[in-house]
Order: structure tokens, then C-alpha cells, then sequence
């Protein structure tokens, strides 16, 4: 490890907390439908939207009608892009001649694109024609992040309102996050990564002649405004193979610095949103404070394993001084491969910029950790603050418990309807994620898929399931996916994680929004200070190292102890 | 529900539009306009012909040039196209190896190649990049390469050190990301010193 890799590593954290507060403003308002700096050009767009569709944005819709809403959104975007994908062939911008991607592959691309998981069976330069990458998957990174955000809203408006019957509408809060947000970021995004040498063109793919007189085919394609969302939305989709490690996809430190800054920007921001709506900003810096202190601690573990070498490589005489290059760029070395890989796991992207499947054993185990705890820590854009709050429910009623009060979180009671909503959300992603990993480690369709041997093999297992339920999308790539049983699988792994998470979440909100304000009394237990991070830390780890623990010990856990012991597989 | 499906559709029909169709056109329009190099690919051409990208590695085996990392992209085999077969640098489906930290695929892979180039040699020679694209190599990778190249080509070293020297590029600002070497620009400005 050394100082200048903590020093990116301290620079990063200190640009994202500068980021946090007027970001959080400007969503505050543009979520609240109030005027901004761009709604001069962009009312009239959103006015014409609503027009079109038949809807009032004024509308309150109850949590129901807003989950049915969201629901719908899905059932026609799966449909328009399965179809898209089926028929690339037929359809123009497809200068490689692409074939049509198959049934079972084409069903779990949409699933993973709808859900915000972005999960890759197939490598983007080799089966996506420039249609399907632009008008279908692009489309559904800008989609399913703006549901991202419009669903924390709508718990966030369960905290902040009292006697209400309804939580917001859908429809204007996934028009305005697209319009007012993401859009408007992502033009200025694509200008500045194509500076730094990202393409964005549509020819067809180049012949060059090398220096030895071989040829060398290099792809080609609107690179650019794809990775724009792709990182800003939390999805994660490389529009290459090789996502983020691919030169042309992060071809600079500073261009894979906005990278990083942009997979955590809005989901930061989204906790001051969180803390101005239920009126004390210092309710969501503790949010964000309990979300720093397991990020850091997952970036010191992660660094130091991958910045210390593989010592099995280092005896054969190899100088190890640059740490574990094994699946990593030179541009970025140790600390920012590590530090790229906490980031997109503790959110709930799954871009990468080295190969995690080469990490070192508990450098490995960190994003894993990362994706199984729920993906709390910033989260996916909208999909990590309802993740923590549904936890800060949890907490606070654990507190309550041990003292026999009613607990209490900003201002609203927690009974018994919350908590087992809550629950209900929290224990559905383990029993997606063990069940099918369990499965998958017994049946031949499973056990065809791991292509290394031994525990690693099985934490290649584990890891997919868990970033498909986590609706992350990061993979130990090895392991080979585009099978019919896991094509499948993995599938409903991801709509488990979605929604089993997001319909009881809103049922949540729903609830809350109907309850009184409670006043603050001597008795309220302050869920702004360091007891209240510490609690909600701790039940963070406790639900998941009991849920997890077993299976990690398999994985990577007993990995590290056949590396110390020299073994090979 | 009814009410729902044609919001559903309307709303996705005008996104696509917007965000699928005028964002990325317009976009292409502006990169080219404002950045046409790199919106291009940032190719480089030599003698009118196009030789490679700057940012995108390949292959080199010949003593006379500093060689890049270990790359493990594949390609399909011609022979059947079920299968893969090995093709380094294939900028047409970018990879890495995958493999575990305990592999003993890795294990052996590296022992052979570390066993050619001798002890001492800095890991990133014998380790495949995330990509097998992986433009660069460490100053370190490179200096490890200079007699090798100096003597195949009959320069004196301190002249190939130099080069070597010019085509090193530090962090960028001093801070960011790590040192390195781009082996394609470095091999190209070598082919460009005057012959003797």
C-alpha cells in the first residue's frame, strides 16, 4: 500500500461528501416538482410527456397504485426489449451483422436491464448490434435508475408525511428524475469521457494492420453516451466485454475518477434529500456516516489484500512490488482497481475496471460482502437509501425492543405491519441467493458453469446469484452463464430482487405516510448521533454475517486459508 | 390497469425516442464535431495506412520490439464454432483470464513465462490485463526490456533507455492512477529512428 494510493483513495471520499449537500438540493426540488435551473427548456418536454401518456402528475397515487404503475412500466419495457433484441438482425445500425441474440439469452438481458442489474451472459462487442445497444439497453439504464429514484422518493414521503393517503406519482417522479437528472448530467458526461478517448461513433468495426502485419480488428460503436448512464444510473452494463477495464471504456485515471464519482454521486445525495424532507439534514449524514463506516473498512481490507500480491506468484520469482496484476490494467494498478471494485459493489453497479474473478481471495470477499449485505453502503441510485432506511426500521425496533418502548424513526412510530414488510423485503434476496447457489452447487446444469476448480469455484457460484438477487451485475466472470439453467435462474434471482425488495418497501411507505406525527418527547431516542450509526451498523452486519457467514466460509474464507497453505486447483 | 399500459407505452415510446435514439445521434454528432480523434477511436496511421489504436494493445513477439502484457482473448474457432481458441489482443472481444488467485492454470501459465524472462521480472509482464487490451506496461516492464531490444536492433542502450524515458508517462497530475509505458507508441517511435 502505499501514500499516493491512499491519497486517491482520500481524494475520492472528500469530492463525494463536497458533492452531497447541493446535489441533495437539487434533487429535493426537482422531486418536489418545484422550479429549477433548467425548467425553462424542460417543462414544456415533461408537460408534452404527460399530455401524450394521459396523466396527471398532481395525481396522488396510494402505494398500491403506485407499485401496479411501477409494475406495468416493467411488463412493457421487458416486452419491447426482449422484441428489440430478437429482431436486431432485421433492424438498421447493426454494421457487424449481428445475428439475433437467442430466446433464453434475449429473456435474461431484458430482465437484467429492466431490474437495474445490468448481469452480462454475453460480451457487448460480440452480440449487440448498435440498436439494440443505444435504443434498448441505454434506454433501460436511464429507466430503471429513474424508478430507482422515484421509489426512495416515495419512502422518503412516507417519513416526511403525516395523515396522507397517498406517496407521490409515479409517473412524474420517473419523468422528472430522467429529465431534470440524469439526462441533463449524462450530455455533459459523454462530452468530457470522449476527451478522454472514449469513442462514440457507429461505423462499423476497424481493420488495422499492426506493426508485425497481423490484423487486428478493433471494435467500434457510441461507446460514450452509453457508459454516461451506465455509471450514473448504477447499472453497470459494459457496453464492452470487459466493461470498464476496456481502454476505450475507461481510458484514463481521471476519466475512471468521474467513473467512481458517479456511480456514488446521486445515491450520496439522495440521503440529504432524505434528511431535508423529514426537516433535520443531520438525519441523513447519519445515514451516510453508517454507509462510510463500511465503506471504509471494505476499501482497507480490499487494498491491502490486492496491493499485497499473490504470494504463490511471487515465488516463482516474479517481482510482486505492483501488488495482483492478474486481471488488472497498468493505468490503475492495485489501489484503484480495488477501490473501483468496493465502490460498484457497495452501490449496486457492477461496472468493473479489473477482473474480480482474479482477485485475491479476501480482496474478492469484500465486494462480495458488499452485494450481501443488501448493497446498502450509497447503494444503487434510489435502491440504496430505501435498502438502508428499511434497515434504520429494523435497528430502531431492535432498540426499542431491548428498552420496551414503541420505537420510534424521524417522527413516525414503527409497529408491528412495518416490521414484517420490512422483513419480508430484508430475507427475500438470502433465500433467492442461497437457495439458487444451493442448487446450483448440486445439479450438472450448475456445477457445468464454475471454470475454476475448487473453492473458488463455488464462490463463483455464490457470487453470481448474489449479484443477480443484489441486482448488481458484477461477476466472477469465469463462470459460464449463458446456459439455459442459468440464463433462467439467475432471472428470477433478479425480479426476486427487485421486486420482493420493492413492493413490500412501498407497502412500507404507504403505511407511514397514513400515521400521525409523533411528538418529539424525553423518551425519543435521537436517530442523528453516533449511538444511533453504531446501532445501525451493527444490525447491518448482524442479519447479514448470520445469513451469510456459512457460505462464505465455503468460498472465499477457505480459499485464503488453501492459498496461505500453498494449495493449488 | 388499462390506464396503466397506455401510460407505460406512450412514456416508453417518447424515452426511447429521446434517450435511445436523439441522445446518442446527437451525441455522435458533437464528439465528431468537438473531439474527432477520439470520437474516431484515436486510430494511428502510418504511411497513410492504419496501424492501431493508442489506446488498444497488440500483439508483439519480435526481439526488435518492447513487448506488452500477457493478453487472454479469444476467438472462435475456425475449425468449429463451438469452441474458442487463443488470440491475443483481439480487440474484437475483450477479456480477461478469470482465472482464481489459487488456479493452477495460473500457477503454471506464469511459471513458464516467468521462467523465459528471468528473475526479478515485474509482475505486470507476466500477467494478463483485465481487458487483454492493456495499451501499457510499468517503466519497470519496460526498462526490463531494453538490452533485449537495443541488442536485436544494434542501438547502444542509453539511446533506447531514452526512448524509453520520452514515451514514460507519470500520474496524471501528479496523483492519479500509476506510471506507465504505451508499448505501441513507444514501438512506433522506435521503427521512426533513423536507420544506420
Amino acid at each position: 500500500m502505499t501514500l499516493n494510493g491512499w491519497a486517491q483513495i482520500a481524494l475520492f471520499c472528500g469530492l463525494v461528501l463536497l458533492l452531497t449537500r447541493p446535489l441533495g438540493g437539487y434533487l429535493d426540488n426537482v422531486m418536489a416538482g418545484r422550479r429549477t435551473l433548467l425548467s425553462p427548456v424542460l417543462l414544456p418536454v415533461e408537460r408534452g410527456f404527460y399530455r401524450l401518456a394521459g396523466i396527471d402528475p398532481a395525481e396522488e397515487q396510494s402505494w398500491w397504485v403506485y407499485a401496479r404503475a411501477m409494475v406495468v412500466f416493467h411488463i412493457v419495457g421487458f416486452a419491447f426489449l426482449y422484441l428489440l433484441l430478437r429482431l436486431q438482425d432485421l433492424l438498421p445500425l447493426n454494421p457487424q451483422g449481428m445475428s439475433a441474440v437467442p430466446p433464453d439469452l434475449a429473456g435474461n438481458t431484458a430482465v437484467s436491464f429492466l431490474t437495474n442489474t445490468n448481469w452480462q451472459n454475453y460480451g457487448g462487442e460480440s452480440t449487440m448490434s448498435y440498436l439494440s445497444q443505444m435504443a434498448g439497453l441505454s434506454v433501460q439504464n436511464f429507466l430503471s435508475a429513474a424508478t430507482g429514484i422515484a421509489l426512495a422518493v416515495a419512502l422518503v414521503r412516507g417519513f416526511a408525511r403525516a395523515e396522507s393517503k397517498g406517496i407521490g406519482n409515479f409517473w412524474a417522479d420517473m419523468v422528472r428524475a430522467t429529465l431534470y437528472v440524469l439526462l441533463p448530467f449524462c450530455l455533459l458526461l459523454t462530452v468530457f469521457y470522449v476527451w478522454q478517448g472514449v469513442p462514440q461513433n457507429l461505423s462499423s468495426y476497424v481493420e488495422a494492420t499492426t506493426l508485425e502485419g497481423a490484423k487486428q480488428t478493433i471494435a467500434q460503436g457510441p461507446v460514450a453516451s452509453q457508459l454516461a448512464i451506465k455509471m450514473l444510473g448504477t447499472n453497470g452494463g459494459g457496453f464492452f466485454n470487459a466493461n470498464s477495464a476496456h481502454p476505450y471504456e475507461n481510458p484514463t485515471a481521471l476519466s475512471n475518477l468521474v467513473q467512481m464519482l458517479s456511480i456514488f454521486v446521486i445515491g450520496a445525495a439522495l440521503t440529504n434529500l432524505f434528511g431535508r424532507a423529514v426537516g433535520d439534514e443531520r438525519q441523513g449524514w447519519a445515514i451516510l456516516a453508517a454507509m462510510g463506516v463500511l465503506f471504509l473498512a471494505g476499501v482497507v481490507v480490499c487494498y491491502w489484500a490486492e496491493a499485497g500480491g499473490n504470494p504463490l506468484i511471487g515465488a516463482l520469482g516474479v517481482d510482486n512490488a505492483a501488488g495482483n496484476m492478474e486481471g488488472k490494467e497498468v493505468r490503475f494498478g492495485a489501489p484503484l482497481s480495488a477501490l473501483f471494485a468496493v465502490i460498484t459493489t457497495a452501490a449496486s453497479c457492477g461496472a468493473v475496471n479489473a477482473m474480480l474473478d482474479s482477485f485475491m481471495p479476501l480482496g474478492g470477499l469484500i465486494p462480495l460482502v458488499n452485494i450481501l449485505l443488501g448493497e446498502i453502503i450509497i447503494g444503487g441510485v434510489g435502491a440504496g437509501l430505501y435498502g438502508m432506511l428499511l434497515f434504520a426500521v429494523l435497528a430502531i425496533f431492535l432498540a426499542g425492543l431491548m428498552v420496551g418502548r414503541t420505537p420510534e424513526y424521524v417522527g413516525k412510530k414503527i409497529e408491528a405491519r412495518e416490521v414484517k414488510f420490512t422483513m419480508l423485503a430484508i430475507l427475500c434476496c438470502p433465500l433467492a441467493i442461497l437457495g439458487f447457489t444451493a442448487l446450483a452447487a448440486v445439479v450438472p446444469a450448475g456445477l457445468a458453469g464454475p471454470a475454476n476448480a475448487g473453492p473458488h469455484g463455488f464462490s463463483e457460484i455464490l457470487y453470481a446469484y448474489a449479484s443477480a438477487a443484489g441486482n448488481n451485475g458484477s461477476a466472477f466472470g469465469g463462470l459460464t452463464g449463458n446456459t439455459v439453467f442459468c440464463n433462467g435462474t439467475l432471472a428470477v434471482a433478479m425480479m426476486v430482487g427487485r421486486f420482493a425488495i420493492i413492493i413490500p418497501m412501498l407497502a412500507v411507505a404507504g403505511s407511514l405516510a397514513s400515521k400521525r406525527k409523533a411528538a418529539i418527547s424525553a423518551g425519543t431516542f435521537p436517530t442523528h448521533g453516533g449511538l444511533f450509526v453504531g446501532l445501525l451498523v451493527g444490525a447491518v452486519l448482524i442479519v447479514g454475517g448470520l445469513t451469510f457467514l456459512p457460505a462464505l466460509a465455503l468460498g472465499p474464507i477457505a480459499e485464503h486459508f488453501a492459498l496461505l497453505a500453498g494449495s493449488l486447483f | 390497469m388499462l390506464r396503466h399500459f397506455r401510460a407505460s407505452l406512450v412514456m416508453l415510446v417518447l424515452m426511447t425516442a429521446l434517450l435511445g435514439i436523439a441522445y446518442p445521434l446527437a451525441m455522435v454528432g458533437v464528439a465528431g464535431a468537438a473531439f474527432p480523434g477520439q470520437a474516431g477511436g484515436s486510430l494511428l496511421q502510418k504511411d497513410g495506412k492504419v496501424v492501431g489504436s493508442s489506446l488498444i494493445g497488440q500483439s508483439f513477439t519480435g526481439e526488435t520490439f518492447f513487448h506488452g502484457r500477457p493478453s487472454a482473448t479469444t476467438d472462435t474457432d475456425p475449425a468449429d464454432s463451438t469452441k474458442t481458441v487463443a488470440a491475443p489482443y483481439n480487440a474484437a472481444n475483450s477479456a480477461g483470464s478469470n482465472l482464481g488467485p489459487t488456479s493452477k492454470a495460473l500457477v503454471d501459465r506464469v511459471k513458464e513465462d516467468a521462467d523465459k524472462l528471468g528473475k526479478g521480472v515485474p509482475v505486470d509482464l507476466v500477467t494478463t490485463s483485465g481487458s487483454g487490451l492493456d495499451p501499457h506496461i510499468s517503466p519497470e516492464a519496460a526498462a526490463w526490456q531494453v538490452p533485449r531490444v537495443a541488442k536485436a536492433r544494434g542501438l547502444p542502450e542509453a539511446q533506447v533507455q531514452a526512448l524509453v524515458a520520452q514515451h514514460t508517462e507519470g500520474r496524471m497530475y501528479g496523483l492519479l492512477g500509476e506510471p506507465r509505458v504505451n508499448v505501441l507508441q513507444l514501438n512506433l517511435a522506435l521503427d521512426a529512428l533513423p536507420k544506420r
